[in-house]
């Protein structure tokens, strides 16, 4: 979707103001939310994919001014409503009115070490050969959907050059949307900083995003 | 800053905190309620991120590959497993890739999309790194963003900025300063910062160790 989220090239969002020696965390709360987030997630329930679309489904005023972690906590309000588990009431109120949904899967403090050294790998084999090899010359697709995608729409319909062929991998488009995970071929593709900006485009500049297959049409 | 203003807001009667830490506090007390979630892993989460899985991880894995030729070619060819030696693996580290700065090229890794960042390697990324302005501007004007960051690239360097669209998380490997030929690893490490291997820094000169 052209979410608030897909920033790329945009313009007026002010210096990034890194902070020195910047703490891991500002404030308790974030502790919190991302120890909720990370315990929802394992529930089973949803994907990163599905997650992610979440989050870029933030009306844009309210994505562009939150922190993060406020990202975070909106989009896991929205899938522990969707998928059962709270209320709209609940939330509203601050504590439990019914049961509700029950996970796959409670995280335990004694799992959390063997969970996040598991992560979620999402590589997955495809029978088919890729369809380019390292050299081709592709042109991303010019699309527009509503739904997820990962091709930012700076780099749509651009000509690139595939660098690497980096292995297969889960579809986000479909996953996010319960559609299963349609694992496709996925391509580090590079661009010349003048194909993507035009005029002006800072000089040395290529730009490379990873690709799935679909994305890309042969020149 | 009062909730009573803040139609959007819940927790109304929760009068002692800011809105955030009202509404996650909520949260955090209802998933509890319904045995949904253990307070005590968000404990242990928290500690993982703090105290174990930091950039200290992938200062390592590049002073390995400064120090040994055999290592950085492996970790060129398969940082996944190169990194895994080094006992780090893990979420937001499945798929590692790491991208060496040379004379030519300077790298710079950026999530427009999100917030995509090699955990396992660097941990919990910096607040500017998931922000609108890095993620807006790392890839259509690097050399104002480097600059907010005090680095000036020489001129005729090129920039390679790679956007983590997918699966694949990016450590970039910056290059060894000079004059750190006589240093062991870990003196090695020292000199590799968090944004170095972002590529918003570079590597610290040996006097201006901390």
């Amino acid at each position: 979707m052209n979410g608030p989220h897909d920033l790329g090239g945009q313009h007026g969002l002010g210096p990034v103001a890194p902070e020195l020696n910047e703490p891991y965390f500002h404030g308790d709360w974030e502790k919190r939310a991302l120890g909720v987030t990370l315990s929802c997630g394992a529930f089973g329930a949803w994907t990163i994919d599905e997650s992610r679309h979440a989050r870029e489904n933030i009306p844009p005023a309210t994505y562009l001014s939150a922190s993060y972690y406020e990202i975070w906590i909106r989009a896991l309000e929205t899938l522990l409503q969707r998928h059962g588990f709270v209320s709209g009431e609940e939330l509203a109120e601050g504590r439990m009115l019914e049961k509700g949904a029950a996970p796959k899967r409670v995280l335990k403090a004694d799992m959390v070490p063997a969970v996040l050294a598991k992560g979620g790998p999402c590589d997955r084999p495809v029978e088919a050969a890729p369809r380019f090899s390292a050299g081709a010359h592709v042109r991303t697709r010019n699309f527009n959907p509503t739904t997820h995608t990962r091709l930012p729409r700076y780099a749509r319909d651009k000509v690139g050059v595939v660098e690497t062929v980096q292995g297969s991998f889960v579809f986000p488009d479909d996953n996010a949307h319960g559609k299963g995970e349609s694992p496709q071929w996925v391509y580090t593709v590079v661009f010349d900083g003048g194909e993507i900006w035009g005029e002006g485009a800072a000089p040395g500049l290529t730009v490379s995003i990873d690709a799935w297959e679909s994305y890309l049409e042969p020149v | 800053m009062s909730h009573d203003h803040d139609h959007d807001d819940h927790h109304h009667h929760d009068n002692h905190f800011s809105p955030m830490e009202a509404r996650v506090r909520a949260l955090e007390t209802i998933l509890t309620e319904k045995g949904l979630i253990d307070p005590k892993a968000i404990d242990v989460i928290v500690e993982t991120y703090e105290t174990k899985i930091g950039p200290r991880n992938g200062a390592r894995v590049v002073a390995k590959a400064w120090a040994e030729p055999d290592f950085a070619d492996w970790l060129k060819r398969d940082a996944t497993a190169a990194i895994a030696s080094l006992g780090y693996t893990g979420r937001q580290g499945e798929h590692m890739r790491a991208v060496f700065n040379d004379g030519e090229t300077h790298n710079l890794v950026v999530c427009t999309l999100c917030s995509c960042y090699p955990w396992s390697v660097l941990g919990l990324p910096p607040v500017w790194y998931k922000a609108p302005p890095y993620r807006s501007r790392a890839v259509i004007d690097p050399r104002g963003v480097l600059s907010e960051f005090g680095v000036t690239l020489p001129e005729d360097q090129k920039i390679r900025v790679w956007d983590s669209t997918a699966e694949l998380r990016y450590l970039v490997v910056p290059q060894r300063p000079e004059g750190t030929e006589g240093l062991d690893q870990e003196a090695l490490a020292d000199l590799v910062t968090r944004d170095a291997m972002i590529g918003t820094g570079l590597a610290l000169m040996p006097k201006a160790r901390p």
